[in-house]
């Protein structure tokens, strides 16, 4: 028989605030907030019905310009989860195509009375334009090579569900630093909440002035597999300019890729984590993949309970900004 | 679901001192014994954070009686409030912990104080999405009158006409530092 009386919540902060579009301008306890709420929920998805009528009436929109499916279901699953209504518009089949202007695109969205936005962008600072001009909440899903807040999140709450913490570790991304908003909102979340981070990748996609993030950078995978206590790789995104920043995918695996003979230098303890979906055999290989230091699947699992936290949180922080507190 | 106003209170009486707090609970829990004819088949579920407190308790002191373990939860009933999209900011969660099967089984509800009976209508929600149990019996230290809803509790620790203007307050060694219950009335300032 476990049974915890959970402690009174470590921080006594509240979420106030109408968006989530990013973690560079959150404190350390609004991150501590979105974790422990999302740890809440996580018991929820474990339940015979899967769901909690705390958004009830509220409608959510997934509007997604650039393709996505995980992230995407993620959302829409956790927006089910909590009894939101939920509309999926994708830039290919709206009127985007037809030449609508985003803002217009939004402000027919509200004329329809919705109440929270899920949105991914090819551009940086899409979501933070939006949220500027809309009275819906709006959730960044993605923007450009900037934000990705709700991945950055899941990453945390598997490490701390994993490790116990996060202050302390070491934490190494390995991969297209450069282009990864993964990446970036990692290093904002991990920093902030006093993990040592650092960054590892061909010179190319990973440039010495990264170091003004307060990370350390190194081009010598080895260098960062030493001593990492969680190892986050990033998928090699073929479908980007990256092609031409990296030889072959066959040097990029031999260069940069783990797999068992590499990971034999880590900590017995190491976790293995990719945001998905992975390039087996590039920068991971299906042995390390299916391994038992993967994380890979609890991170899916853990971003259901953090996206389900996020909506939660923001439809509360929007009926501040209408109390006008 | 008391709202903790900005308003400021002060101590007006003391209901309960510590040993008062232990023998209420001790008086319950032979009450919870013979009212069921013995723990087979009982759980219990405590309402975060004080009830989910009293509840192990409660639980601890039939375990005592009984010699044998009794399981035990607690319960966030935050998203089922009825007024969450009428209070701003949304409140912060604990967590729901009720790691054994409710279905069948005969589930006390632990509460704290039984003020309006909004709070246990949505614990019952609750308890319906995570099982069904044979029978859901309510046990509170405190009911303070000001029913809203047509909901009543089985085991009442002790009875206190309040009015409006009051609150009790319920303080526990493990959350509090010390087990007291006391009314407080507002101060206007």
């Amino acid at each position: 028989m476990t049974t915890t009386v959970s402690s009174p919540a470590s921080t006594t902060v509240q979420w106030t605030k109408k968006d989530l579009l990013g973690l560079r301008e959150l404190s350390v306890d609004e991150i501590k907030l979105l974790l422990s709420t999302a740890e809440s929920f996580r018991e929820i998805s474990l339940r015979p019905i899967k769901k909690v009528p705390a958004l009830r009436g509220k409608t959510v929109v997934n509007l997604f310009f650039e393709p996505s499916t995980r992230t995407r279901t993620s959302f829409e699953l956790a927006a089910k989860r909590v009894s939101a209504d939920l509309i999926n518009i994708t830039a290919s089949t709206s009127s985007i195509a037809k030449g609508e202007t985003i803002i217009d695109t939004i402000k027919n969205l509200e004329a329809l009375k919705v109440d929270i936005l899920v949105i991914r962008h090819a551009a940086a600072g899409v979501p933070h334009l939006v949220a500027k001009h809309a009275y819906a909440s709006v959730i960044n899903a993605g923007d450009g090579s900037h934000e990705h807040p709700t991945q950055a999140l899941l990453d945390m709450l598997t490490i701390q569900e994993k490790l116990g913490r996060i202050e302390g570790l070491r934490v190494s991304i390995i991969g297209d630093i450069a282009h990864s908003r993964v990446a970036r909102s990692n290093i904002w979340g991990l920093t902030k909440l006093g993990a040592s981070v650092t960054v590892c990748g061909p010179p190319t996609l990973v440039p010495a002035c990264m170091e003004q993030f307060g990370v350390r950078v190194t081009w010598d995978v080895r260098e960062a597999i030493r001593d990492a206590d969680v190892l986050m790789l990033l998928r090699v995104q073929h479908e980007r300019q990256e092609t031409a920043l990296v030889p072959n995918l066959r040097e990029y695996r031999l260069r940069y890729g783990i797999d068992r003979e590499r990971l034999k230098d880590a900590k017995p303890s190491v976790i293995i984590m990719h945001p998905g979906p992975v390039n087996r055999g590039v920068e991971l290989d299906s042995a390390i993949a299916d391994g038992p230091h993967s994380v890979i699947l609890d991170q899916v699992t853990n971003g259901l309970a953090v996206r389900m936290a996020a909506l939660y949180l923001v439809s509360g922080g929007a009926k501040v900004e209408e109390v006008g507190g | 679901m008391e709202s903790r106003a900005a308003a400021s209170f002060r101590e007006k009486a003391k209901l309960l001192d510590a040993d008062a707090v232990r023998r209420t609970l001790v008086r319950i829990a032979h009450e919870i014994i013979e009212r069921n004819k013995g723990i087979a088949g009982l759980g219990f579920a405590g309402i975060c954070t004080r009830g989910a407190v009293l509840a192990k308790r409660i639980a601890a002191e039939i375990q005592a009686i009984e010699q044998q373990p009794i399981p035990v939860g607690s319960l966030d009933i935050t998203l089922y409030r009825d007024d969450l999209s009428r209070i701003a900011p949304n409140p912060v969660l604990q967590a729901t912990d009720i790691s054994f099967d409710i279905t069948d089984l005969r589930l006390i509800l632990v509460d704290d104080v039984f003020f309006t009976g909004r709070t246990v209508r949505a614990a019952l929600d609750a308890l319906a999405d995570i099982g069904r149990p044979k029978i859901i019996q309510l046990a509170v230290l405190i009911d303070r009158g000001h029913r809203e809803l047509p909901i009543r509790a089985d085991y009442v620790g002790k009875n206190i006409p309040t009015s409006f203007q009051e609150r009790v307050e319920v303080r526990l060694s493990e959350t509090d530092g010390r087990d007291e219950v006391v009314i407080e009335e507002r101060v206007d300032a």
